[in-house]
C-alpha cells in the first residue's frame, strides 16, 4: 500500500443515486439460531467503493449479517455473492474468497503468539505467497499508515486496545481486500481510544474502500457513510442516506431507536 | 549393599528406562498430535476415529497393551521390528514392541492434553485466521497449534512423567529396565528397603527434573492475552 491520494471522491461529494457496480449482493438470506430467526429475508446490495453502516439495537442480527458475508456464520437460504462470485462452501475456494474480504473484529483477535509485524505479514506470506522481504516492507508501510510502526516488534498483549485494533485493520489491508467488514470495531475500546480507530476508518472510506460497518458510532455514520442500513429483529427496516436517516427516520422502530440514543 | 551395586548394572538398567521413555515419548507426541488434529477437524469421520482411538486405548490397561504387543504382532503374526536372524532378535523386538505399546498408549493422553490446550485458544483466533484466507491446515499450523502447544505444556509434562514411570510395565515382556533389575536383585539377594530406595530414588532423579523443566517452560512460553 502506497500513500496514494484518494482516487475517488469523498463520500460527501458523491451523489447517492449514482449507479455503482455491485460488490456485495445479499439476496433473500435467512438464518435461525434455534428458535430465534436472526436473519429474515435480508436483501442488500453494496456497490463498489460504497460505505454502508449497519445500525440497530443489540440482537437485531447486524453482527450475524456481517459475519455471514465471509461465511463465519453459515446461512440457511438465500445467496451472498462478492464481486460477482457466490460464496463457496467450505474448502480452498472459500479460503481464497476470504482473502479478498477483510474482517475487523470487536475483540481485535490479533494472533497472540506472533509479533505485530508477523501478524500483518502472515497472510501475505502464506496466502498471497509474497516473499518475506516484500511482506515486511508492506507491513512497515501499513503500520506507519495506521500509526503503530513503533510497536512492530511487540506482542499484541503489550499494546493498548486502540493500537491493537489499528493493527487488526492493517492486517486486513495487507491482503489487498476488495471489501472490508467491520464488526463493532470500537465497542471493546476505552472511550479515549475510539477516535484513533475511527480516524483510520474514515481515511479508508475516503480512499474509496468498499466498507460494511456494524457500529454504534453515530458520528462515524454521519461522517463516512454513503448509506445507513437500520436493522431490528433480524430484518432490514430502513435504508437511506445518513442525512435522511438521522433527520427524518421513516419507521417507528428507527424513530424509537434514535430517540433512545440521540437524547444523551 | 555396595557389593550389590557393583554386581548388578543398575545404571545400565536405568539407561534402558531412559531409552524406553525417550523413544516412546517421541512416538506418543507424534501420534498424539495427529489424533488431536483429527479430534478438532471439521471432518466428522476423522473426529469419530480420533475419539474411538482415545477411548479405547485410554481404557485399556497398559500391561495388557504391552503384553499383546509382543504376543499378538510378534509371536502370532510374526511381525518383527528387527532382523529376524540377529542373535538378539527376541530381546530387541521386546524393546521395540514395548516402545510401540508405550507410544500408542500415551498418545491418547498426549491427544487429550493437546485438546485441552486447543480449548485455551479463543475462538476468535481461528476466526481471524480464517478471515485472512488461511486454509484449515494453515490456521492449525500457524495459529491454533502453536498456541495450543504452549497452553498444554504443563499437562504434557504430567503425561511425560507418567510415561517415564510406566516404562516399568515393559518388564512384563522381559525388557531389562530398572524395575526388572530390582525384582531380580530382590529375588537373588535381599528384599531390603535399601534396594527399593535406590530404585525409587533413581526414578525421582529422572522425573523430578522433567516436572521442573516443564513447569518453567510453560511459564516462559505462556501466551499473554
Amino acid at each position: 500500500m502506497d500513500d496514494v491520494k484518494p482516487d475517488t471522491a469523498a463520500p460527501s461529494d458523491r451523489t447517492p443515486d449514482t449507479p455503482r457496480d455491485p460488490m456485495v449482493v445479499i439476496d433473500g438470506v435467512n438464518k435461525h439460531f434455534g428458535d430465534l430467526h436472526v436473519l429474515r429475508d435480508i436483501n442488500l446490495t453494496v456497490g463498489k467503493g460504497e460505505v454502508v453502516v449497519v445500525l440497530g439495537p443489540s440482537g437485531s442480527g447486524k453482527s450475524t449479517l456481517c459475519r455471514a458475508i465471509n461465511r463465519l456464520e453459515t446461512i440457511e437460504s438465500g445467496t451472498i455473492s462478492i464481486d460477482g462470485k457466490a460464496l463457496p462452501e467450505e474448502g480452498k475456494p472459500l479460503a481464497q474468497l476470504r482473502a479478498d474480504v477483510g474482517m475487523v473484529f470487536q475483540s481485535f483477535n490479533l494472533f497472540a503468539h506472533k509479533t505485530i509485524r508477523d501478524n500483518v505479514t502472515l497472510g501475505p506470506i502464506k496466502v498471497r505467497k509474497k516473499s518475506k522481504a516484500d511482506a515486511d516492507k508492506q507491513a512497515t508501510d501499513l503500520l506507519k499508515r495506521v500509526g503503530v510502526e513503533a510497536q512492530a516488534d511487540k506482542y499484541p498483549a503489550q499494546l493498548s486496545g486502540g493500537q491493537q485494533q489499528r493493527v487488526a485493520i492493517a492486517r486486513s489491508l495487507a491482503m489487498g481486500p476488495k471489501v472490508m467488514l467491520f464488526d463493532e470495531p470500537t465497542s471493546a475500546l476505552d472511550p479515549e481510544m475510539v477516535n484513533e480507530v475511527l480516524d483510520v476508518m474514515v481515511g479508508l472510506a475516503k480512499e474509496g474502500m468498499t466498507m460494511i460497518v456494524v457500529t454504534h458510532e453515530m458520528g462515524f455514520a454521519r461522517k463516512a457513510a454513503d448509506r445507513v442500513v437500520f436493522m431490528a429483529d433480524g430484518q432490514i427496516v430502513e435504508v437511506g442516506t445518513p442525512q435522511e436517516f438521522f433527520t427524518n427516520p421513516k419507521s417507528d422502530r428507527a424513530k424509537d431507536f434514535l430517540g433512545k440514543i440521540l437524547t444523551h | 549393599m555396595l557389593d550389590i551395586i557393583e554386581k548388578y548394572d543398575i545404571l545400565g538398567a536405568f539407561w534402558m528406562t531412559i531409552r524406553l521413555a525417550f523413544f516412546s515419548a517421541i512416538g506418543a507426541l507424534v501420534i498424539g498430535t495427529v489424533l488431536a488434529v483429527m479430534r478438532v477437524s471439521p471432518v466428522a469421520i476423522l473426529r469419530r476415529l480420533g475419539s474411538f482411538y482415545v477411548n479405547t486405548v485410554r481404557n485399556t490397561p497398559l500391561t495388557l497393551l504391552v503384553f499383546f504387543s509382543i504376543a499378538g504382532p510378534y509371536y502370532i503374526l510374526q511381525i518383527s521390528l528387527t532382523d529376524v536372524n540377529s542373535p538378539t532378535a527376541l530381546v530387541d523386538n521386546g524393546i521395540r514392541w514395548a516402545i510401540v505399546a508405550l507410544a500408542v498408549y500415551h498418545a491418547a493422553f498426549v491427544c487429550e492434553a493437546l485438546r485441552s490446550g486447543v480449548n485455551t485458544v479463543p475462538l476468535g483466533q481461528a476466526e481471524a485466521a480464517r478471515s485472512i484466507g488461511l486454509t484449515f491446515g494453515q490456521s492449525l499450523r500457524e495459529v491454533i497449534l502453536p498456541q495450543a502447544f504452549r497452553g498444554s505444556i504443563a499437562p504434557l509434562g504430567s503425561v511425560l512423567i507418567a510415561l517415564t514411570k510406566n516404562t516399568t510395565v515393559a518388564s512384563v515382556i522381559g525388557v531389562a529396565e530398572a524395575s526388572l533389575l530390582m525384582s531380580e536383585i530382590i529375588e537373588n539377594e535381599t528384599a531390603s528397603v535399601t534396594v527399593f530406595l535406590v530404585f525409587a530414588l533413581g526414578f525421582v532423579v529422572l522425573t523430578l527434573p522433567v516436572g521442573v523443566f516443564f513447569t518453567s517452560l510453560s511459564r516462559r512460553l505462556a501466551v499473554k492475552r
